[in-house]
């Protein structure tokens, strides 16, 4: 799951107008860019930022959920749950594996996010209180992840195209099994019902946070569009999102908390009320009721496995010669 | 700053889906060794059933052919179309060739 | 408890609690590790040997709950007992407290549990639990290789390393003698062809064992007394703990459905 939150492209360059213009020519004719191909330094860096932040969004997205893996009720919600973070965590790595082929370490990226530098998704900061928001962060943060995602497999990166094939196709029970939890919540006992419509009351906003800030506020946005790093507009996939999560709502009898909200037949869409973009900004900057908590706990693992990754490494060393158990790699 | 020295290698995963197909590159992932590489390989990339068979090679043993020479490398090979069969007259009549 | 086994229905019962809590609460115990994992790549390893753990002990436990035939679930197996009334072996309770211990309590396990579901496939006059051997056999197969592999790694790898996984044996071989301890209900199990004889497996355990830790560098300890108590619902005191997690739900909104 992710969110493209601030991401703005990075449009500074040192390169020849000639060289930017056959490089824009590349990318308008739908080729993909591959890792050594020649391209400007700030579609690297926009690169490198974008994967950076949604490769840490997926690893910190493990730490709200995981949250109740030890706690989900039934034996069938623990296996799906831990099957699920699991996955979080396997996304996490296809796409620090798509930015090292832009030539920037694992190690580098885990530094900035450990250090506090790399950002990642807001939408982790928030705290997951009961079961019901593992139902919610299933249903309505996966479901606006699933929005984004699902145009950037078209993106003009290879390496990160493919890899986001590759978090689509597995990410696709994701949000059924959250729906499925709140489904069973809503038709429950009355107890159940009003734990599914907090969790909605407190993920609804932020989930539309996700989408990052307004078209008329976001910076650079048209670059990346340009470069065919993005597809769509904030605006627009938020757009996107309301649409298909207002009927499935509707489906659960419960309420979106937001008294604003109503079809208009003109654009053939819902209005809204007005995002909180100052709640928005401050968990972005750090003031969210979890964020210390998220990078004390991705601190802690990392320091507490330093040990282990030397151990592997000072073993491999002693011995260079070892041969792989597997029989594969002599066909 | 991690001194390079204590990278953890990248290595590139290769998967065959099954029998009578290639190797296919997937992804890759970072093990201090080989042994380590194809596990990590197995846990990462055939959660679901994705294959019966992993290579893993080291990326930094990977030679790649440069971008920059990639039209003298392969546009001479665009224009032999002496070597497809539709370059080819035979009748209909010959039959199935 | 022991005493209480009164039919051999009833023993057939507890006997495959016993390994179908094995599998729930090392299970558990692996899962505790999501997202905190010493790498990505293990995040993914761990994850997967704690889902092959539930799986099985779900499997056990509906075998179980058909076998009894008066309608538990299970859920009702996992969720609803008392501490006393859960039989795993002290072993899969003992906390993650770091990898090197979490990696030898696994590699001690499956060193275990592999021949024993191996011979279970081949000797079992139940078909059931034939079936559940064939697919765990081959799980236990791959956690054995696993986790020896990063035995090997942390016995011979660093100082720090080293210390710890000496430190991890010294602490966690006591528990290993209760894996062939025979309950009086196991005993039934055995008798009547469903399980086999864990006594049959120790050259095996014993061979795997020496094998890693000689490419470890690790030595042997000479344990005074082997620890038991699991098999009879006698915990140590970080169970209930782990209970009071595992059960949290069923104890805070009781009777609901989920």
């Amino acid at each position: 799951m992710y969110s493209q939150g601030l991401i703005g492209a990075d449009s500074s360059t040192t390169e020849s107008e000639e060289f930017l213009k056959a490089f824009q020519a590349r990318v308008d004719r739908e080729e993909k860019i591959e890792p050594n191909d020649p391209m400007p330094e700030g579609y690297r860096r926009t690169l490198v930022r974008q994967i950076g932040q949604h490769a840490h969004s997926e690893i910190v997205g493990m730490l709200p959920e995981g949250n109740w893996i030890t706690r989900a009720p039934s034996l069938r919600r623990k296996i799906a749950l831990l099957a699920k973070v699991q996955d979080e965590g396997g996304h996490g790595l296809y796409l620090y594996s798509a930015a090292e082929t832009l030539g920037v370490s694992r190690e580098q990226m885990t530094e900035e996010l450990l250090s506090g530098k790399a950002k990642y998704s807001s939408i982790f900061n928030y705290p997951t209180p009961t079961w019901a928001d593992i139902g919610a962060i299933g249903w309505l943060v996966d479901g606006a992840a699933i929005m984004n995602q699902i145009p950037l497999c078209r993106c003009s990166y290879g390496p990160y195209a493919r890899a986001m094939i590759r978090v689509c196709k597995e990410e696709s029970f994701h949000q059924r099994q959250g729906y499925e939890i709140m489904m069973t919540l809503a038709k429950g006992s009355e107890e159940q019902k009003e734990m599914a419509q907090d969790a909605l009351n407190r993920w609804w906003w932020p989930s539309l946070m996700m989408f990052g800030p307004s078209d008329s506020e976001s910076t650079n946005s048209d670059q990346s569009m340009m470069w065919k790093i993005k597809r769509f507009s904030n605006d627009e996939l938020r757009q996107k999102f309301i649409t298909a999560t207002v009927p499935q709502a509707e489906y659960l009898g419960l309420t979106i908390p937001d008294p604003d909200l109503r079809w208009n037949e003109k654009t053939q869409a819902y209005d809204h009320g007005e995002i909180d973009w100052a709640e928005f900004k401050a968990v972005i900057k750090g003031d969210g009721q979890m964020n210390r908590d998220r990078l004390r706990a991705r601190n802690k693992a990392w320091d507490e496995g330093a040990w282990v990754r030397e151990a592997a490494l000072a073993h491999a060393r002693k011995r260079a010669d070892m041969k792989p158990i597997a029989q594969e790699a002599a066909e | 700053m991690t001194d390079k020295h204590d990278l953890t290698p990248l290595w590139e995963v290769f998967i065959r889906p099954r029998n009578g197909l290639h190797h296919r590159h997937v992804g890759s992932l970072h093990a201090a060794d080989s042994a380590l590489a194809l596990q990590s390989a197995r846990d990462v990339y055939t959660r679901r059933g994705e294959g019966n068979s992993i290579w893993v090679v080291r990326s930094s043993d990977i030679a790649a052919s440069d971008p920059s020479f990639a039209e003298p490398n392969f546009e001479p090979a665009d224009d032999k179309i002496y070597r497809h069969p539709t370059f080819y007259d035979i009748p209909d009549e010959v039959g199935h060739m | 408890m022991a005493a209480a086994v009164a039919s051999a229905e009833d023993a057939v019962l507890r006997a495959i609690l016993e390994i179908a809590d094995d599998g729930l609460i090392l299970g558990h115990r692996l899962s505790e590790w999501c997202g905190h994992a010493p790498m990505l790549e293990e995040e993914l390893a761990l994850a997967n040997m704690g889902l092959d753990l539930l799986g099985q002990a779900r499997a056990l436990y509906a075998h179980a709950g058909a076998l009894e035939g008066k309608g538990r679930t299970e859920d009702d197996f996992a969720f609803l007992r008392r501490e006393r009334d859960y039989v795993n072996c002290l072993l899969v309770e003992r906390d993650n407290r770091d990898f090197a211990h979490t990696m030898l309590r696994q590699l001690y396990f499956a060193a275990f549990m592999q021949p024993f579901w191996h011979a279970t496939v081949q000797t079992s006059s139940d078909e059931t639990l034939r079936g559940i051997a064939a697919k765990a056999d081959k799980e236990m197969s791959y956690h054995l290789r696993h986790s020896g592999e990063w035995v090997i790694r942390m016995g011979d790898g660093t100082e720090e390393s080293a210390a710890r996984m000496a430190d991890a044996v010294n602490e966690l071989h006591r528990y290993t003698g209760e894996l062939f301890m025979v309950s009086p209900a196991r005993q039934q199990a055995i008798a009547a062809g469903l399980l086999p004889d864990p006594e049959s497996l120790r050259d095996e355990w014993d061979e795997t064992i020496a094998t890693v830790f000689r490419a470890a560098k690790l030595e042997l300890p000479e344990i005074r007394t082997m620890q038991k108590g699991g098999r009879d619902g006698i915990h140590g005191e970080d169970m209930g703990h782990l209970l009071a997690e595992l059960q949290f739900m069923q104890r805070a909104y009781p009777g609901q459905t989920w």
